[in-house]
C-alpha cells in the first residue's frame, strides 16, 4: 500500500455521504453462481491502478476464508472473487482495510462484448488478406506476366474469399439493413464498391485479363474496419466506465414477515402491503408510508430540494430518497414498477420517443453521395457504349468508376475524428456513450441546468466557521462526526482542535440532533428548538442558518451554525465560459425560489424557474424546441431524467441517479463543471475536423473521378489514391491532438482545477 | 517460376499460422485486461513465505 494512496488521484467520491458498505445479502444478490456452491462477485474498485495495487488485492483476498481467488482487472478497474459456501466471505470490508473503496454494479451488464470480439476477428481475418494479396498484387505491378499472373490473380480470388464473407458479412449486414428501411448509410455504397470490384475481377481472372482490383477490395474493408474498431473501443470503454460507478437505487431491502422472519429481497419481489426496515444509510425502495421510527430523508436526488426533509411516523416516503439519521420501519404502497423511479423512466421514454431523430453527419452526407456516385458510374458506362460499343470496356470502366470513389476516405472521415475526440475527453474525465453526442452537443444554443446536486454539490457547506468560537467549533465537530446528516458531515470536517472537553455517551435523536454529555454538561447539536430548549438567546443567537442548527450546552445556544449549499468547484467561470462561446443559460430547478435565485445571482445564471415538477422540466425543453433552440440538459436527480431525456443532447455527472446516468449522452466524473465548456469546446472542433475531413474526401473525388471515367485508372493508381486519401483524413483527425496540447499550454487555467491532466497513461 | 510453389504455401502458411496465432490469443482472453497485463510483469512470484 506504501506507493499507491488511491483515491487521491481521482477526485471522485461517487459514494460521499451515503458511502455505506454493501450488506452481505445486497453482495449475495448481485452474486453469480458458477455451479455447486462456488459463486462469483464483481466489485467496481476505481482506485486500483498499480501492480502493487493488483498484488495487494489479490494476496489480501486470496487469503480470507472460502475464497477461491480474485482477479483484478485494471482495465476495467474491477475486482472479480470466487468464492464458495451460504455466507459471503467479508472481502469488502478486507478492501475497506486496504484503503480500497468497492462498489457493486449491475451484474447484468457483465455479459462479453460480442461486438467488439466481432470486429477485432474481422479485423484480423482482413488484415491477414490485405497483406497476402498485396504481396501478390505487388508483383503483377512490377510485371508478372501470362500464366504467372493468372496464378496470381487466382491465389488473390481465393484468399479474399473468407475476408469478404466473414469481415465484409458486418458491411453487407449493415447496408441491407438500411436499404430494406428506405434509408442510406455509409456502408451502402462500401458493401456494392466492395462487391463489384470483386466481382469484375473475379470476371477479369477467367478471362485472363490484366487488372484485377482484389487489392482494392479488400483493403478497403480492411482500413475501414479499423477505423470501425477503434470507434467502438472508445466507446465501449466510456460505457464501462459509466456502469462502474456506484449503484445509486436500492437494490432490495429488509423485509419484514408477519412471524417476525426477515427477508433481503430484490426491489422488485416487493409488493404493496410489506413491511420493510431501512436502516440510517440506504435508500428508500419503493414508495411508502412510515409505521416506526423517525429520521432525516436526503431527497436532492427525487426532487432537487437541497435540505433534508425531517419524516415521522405515518408520513409518505418516495423511492430513491436516501434515509440518513434513524431506521424506520415502512409499509409498502406501490411495487417498485409503480414508484416513483418507474414513473420518471415513463416519462423520460415519452419524452425521447417525442424528441426528433438526428440524422448523423455521414449519414446524411451519403444520402446525398451514393446516388450521385451510382449515377455517375452508369452515365460512364452509357458514355462509353455510345462512344464505342464495346459492352466489355464500358463496364470495366464504370466499375473503375465505382472502386475508385468507393468511399474509403468518407468512411473513415467521421469515425476516425470521434474517435480521437473521445480519447481527448476520456483522460480529461468526460465519457462520451453515444458517437452522434458530440456532433448534437457542437449544434447547441441553449444550456439548461438543474441546481442541486449539478450547478451546487448537493452537500451543505459551513459559511459561519470563522465567526464561532473555535472550541465551539470543536466540540460540535466531534459530535458531529457520530452522525449521517450533511449538516453533521459539514461541520465534522473542521474537526481537529485539541483541547476541548471530553465528551461520552453520544446518541442521536433521528430528526433532532445529536445529545453528548461531558464534564457534568449536556451537550446538544440540532435543531434550534430542541438543542435550546431553555433558551431565549446564548451568544449569538441572531444568526440563524438553514435549519436553524445550534449547539447548545445544558439547553443554552453556545453557538449557530448556517450552511449554503456548496457551489460546484469551478461552476461560474464554466458559465462564463459556455456564455462567451454563445450559449443562453437556463436554470430549471425543484428547489425553493429563494435558495434559486441566491445561485442564479452568483453564477451570473440568465433565467431560473423554481419548483418546477419534473413534467414541467419537459415542458419548457420542449418549448424551447419548439422555438428552434437547440438545448443542453445538464442534470443529476430522478426528477431531471425525462428532462434528459427531452433534450438534444444531455450530460450528467457521476453523482447523478442511476437512469439519469444511463439516459445521459455524456458524464463527467469529475467534479468540476468546466468539464461541460470543455466538452463542448472538443465537439466543436471535431464538427469543424469533420467538416474538413468530409470535403476533402471530395475534393478527392473530384480529382480522381474524371480520371476514372476517362479509363485511365489501373489497380496501382487505385490503390494508390485510395490510401494517400485515407492517411489524408487519418492525418487530419489527429490535429485535434495536437490543438489540445498547444491549448493546455497557453491556457494552463483550464488545467488546474477541474480538467486534470490524467491519471494514467494507457 | 518453380520456386513458386514453395513460396507461395510457405508465405500463406505462415501468414495463416500468424492469424490463428491471434485468433487463439483473442479466445483465451489475453486481450482482456491489456492495462492490467502491462503492470502484471512487474510482480514478483515467489512463492516463499517470507524473505
Amino acid at each position: 500500500m506504501s506507493c499507491c494512496a488511491p483515491g487521491a488521484e481521482m477526485a471522485l467520491d461517487v459514494a460521499g455521504a451515503a458511502s455505506v458498505l454493501p450488506s452481505s445479502q445486497e453482495i449475495k444478490l448481485a452474486s453469480r453462481p458458477l455451479g455447486g456452491d462456488l459463486y462469483q462477485t464483481d466489485l467496481s474498485v476505481p482506485a486500483v491502478h498499480c501492480a502493487a495495487c493488483i498484488q495487494t488485492i489479490e494476496t489480501a483476498i486470496g487469503k480470507l476464508n472460502r475464497v477461491e481467488g480474485a482477479r483484478v482487472s485494471l482495465s476495467t478497474k474491477r475486482v472479480s472473487v470466487r468464492w464458495r459456501g451460504d455466507e459471503v466471505p467479508s472481502f469488502v470490508a478486507a478492501l475497506g482495510r486496504l484503503g480500497y473503496q468497492a462498489h457493486l454494479f449491475d451484474p447484468v451488464i457483465d455479459e462479453k462484448d460480442k461486438t467488439l470480439s466481432e470486429l477485432i476477428r474481422a479485423v484480423a481475418v482482413a488484415g491477414f488478406a490485405a497483406g497476402n494479396i498485396m504481396l501478390l498484387s505487388v508483383s503483377v505491378w512490377s510485371g508478372a506476366e501470362g500464366a504467372t499472373r493468372d496464378l496470381f490473380h487466382w491465389i488473390s480470388a481465393l484468399i479474399a474469399i473468407p475476408a469478404l464473407a466473414f469481415a465484409g458479412g458486418i458491411y453487407f449486414r449493415s447496408a441491407w439493413n438500411a436499404l430494406r428501411h428506405g434509408r442510406m448509410n455509409m456502408d451502402v455504397p462500401i458493401a456494392v464498391g466492395v462487391s463489384l470490384a470483386y466481382a469484375i475481377s473475379l470476371y477479369e481472372t477467367i478471362n485472363h485479363g490484366d487488372h484485377a482490383y482484389f487489392d482494392a477490395s479488400v483493403s478497403l474493408l480492411f482500413f475501414l474496419l479499423i477505423g470501425r474498431t477503434l470507434d467502438h473501443v472508445m466507446r465501449e470503454r466510456a460505457r464501462t466506465a459509466v456502469k462502474g460507478l456506484s449503484r445509486l437505487a436500492a437494490r432490495g431491502a429488509m423485509v419484514l414477515r408477519g412471524d417476525g422472519m426477515r427477508d433481503y429481497l430484490p426491489v422488485g419481489e416487493i409488493e404493496p402491503g410489506m413491511q420493510l426496515l431501512i436502516a440510517a444509510g440506504e435508500r428508500i425502495p419503493v414508495d411508502g408510508n412510515i409505521v416506526e421510527g423517525s429520521s432525516d430523508l436526503d431527497c436532492s436526488l427525487v426532487s432537487g430540494e437541497s435540505t433534508p426533509r425531517t419524516v415521522a411516523l405515518g408520513e409518505k416516503v418516495q423511492a430513491g430518497t436516501l434515509n440518513l439519521t434513524g431506521p424506520l420501519t415502512m409499509a409498502a404502497t406501490a411495487a417498485a414498477k409503480d414508484s416513483f423511479l418507474a414513473e420518471m423512466v415513463r416519462l423520460m421514454e415519452a419524452a425521447e420517443g417525442s424528441r426528433t431523430q438526428y440524422r448523423r453527419i455521414a449519414d446524411r452526407v451519403s444520402a446525398l453521395y451514393a446516388p450521385v456516385v451510382h449515377l455517375t458510374a452508369f452515365l460512364t458506362f452509357l458514355g462509353w457504349m455510345a462512344a464505342t460499343g464495346d459492352w466489355h470496356k464500358a463496364t470495366t470502366i464504370a466499375i473503375a468508376v465505382l472502386i475508385i470513389t468507393c468511399p474509403c476516405a468518407l468512411g473513415l472521415a467521421v469515425p476516425i475524428v470521434l474517435v480521437v475526440a473521445a480519447r481527448r475527453l476520456f483522460e480529461s474525465g468526460i465519457m462520451v456513450k453515444d458517437g452522434s453526442a458530440m456532433e448534437r452537443l457542437a449544434s447547441v444554443d441553449t444550456a439548461v441546468f438543474d441546481k442541486t446536486g449539478t450547478l451546487t454539490l448537493g452537500r451543505p457547506h459551513l459559511v459561519n466557521a470563522s465567526s464561532i468560537d473555535p472550541t465551539m467549533l470543536a466540540i460540535a465537530a466531534d459530535m458531529a462526526a457520530h452522525s449521517r446528516h450533511p449538516f453533521s458531515r459539514a461541520i465534522a470536517g473542521f474537526a481537529g482542535f485539541s483541547g476541548q472537553p471530553k465528551l461520552e455517551s453520544f446518541s442521536e435523536y433521528p430528526g433532532f440532533g445529536i445529545e453528548a454529555s461531558g464534564a457534568g454538561n449536556t451537550w446538544r447539536l440540532g435543531r434550534r428548538g430542541w438543542a435550546g430548549w431553555k433558551a431565549r438567546t446564548g451568544g449569538e443567537g441572531k444568526l440563524s442558518g438553514s435549519g436553524g442548527t445550534v449547539l447548545s450546552r445544558n439547553g443554552i445556544i453556545s453557538a449557530s451554525f448556517a450552511f449554503k449549499d456548496a457551489l460546484r468547484p469551478d461552476a461560474k467561470a464554466a458559465i462564463e465560459q459556455l456564455k462567451d462561446a454563445g450559449l443562453s443559460v437556463e436554470m430549471l430547478s425543484g428547489d425553493t425560489a429563494k435558495a434559486c435565485s441566491e445561485v442564479a445571482e452568483t453564477l451570473g445564471v440568465d433565467r431560473f424557474v423554481p419548483a418546477m415538477l419534473p413534467s414541467g422540466k419537459v415542458k419548457q425543453i420542449e418549448t424551447l424546441a419548439k422555438d428552434g433552440h437547440k438545448v443542453l440538459m445538464v442534470g443529476d436527480g430522478l426528477n431531471d431524467t425525462p428532462a434528459l431525456g427531452a433534450a438534444d443532447v444531455s450530460i450528467a455527472p457521476a453523482t447523478a441517479a442511476d437512469i439519469g446516468r444511463n439516459a445521459a449522452d455524456f458524464v463527467f466524473l469529475r467534479e468540476s463543471l468546466l468539464a461541460i465548456p470543455f466538452a463542448l469546446d472538443v465537439s466543436r472542433k471535431a464538427g469543424r475536423l469533420i467538416r474538413q475531413n468530409i470535403a476533402i474526401a471530395i475534393i478527392y473525388n473530384a480529382v480522381a473521378v474524371p480520371i476514372a471515367i476517362l479509363g485511365h485508372v489501373t489497380p496501382l493508381i487505385a490503390a494508390i489514391a485510395m490510401s494517400a486519401s485515407s492517411l489524408l483524413v487519418i492525418g487530419n483527425a489527429l490535429r485535434l491532438h495536437g490543438f489540445a496540447l498547444a491549448e493546455a499550454t497557453s491556457a494552463p487555467s483550464a488545467t488546474r482545477s477541474g480538467i486534470r491532466a490524467p491519471v494514467q497513461q494507457s | 517460376m518453380t520456386t513458386l510453389v514453395y513460396l507461395l504455401p510457405v508465405a500463406l502458411f505462415l501468414g495463416g499460422l500468424g492469424l490463428s496465432g491471434f485468433l487463439w490469443a483473442l479466445r483465451s482472453g489475453q486481450y482482456e485486461d491489456l492495462d492490467g497485463a502491462a503492470e502484471r510483469i512487474l510482480i514478483d512470484r515467489d512463492d516463499e513465505p517470507e524473505r
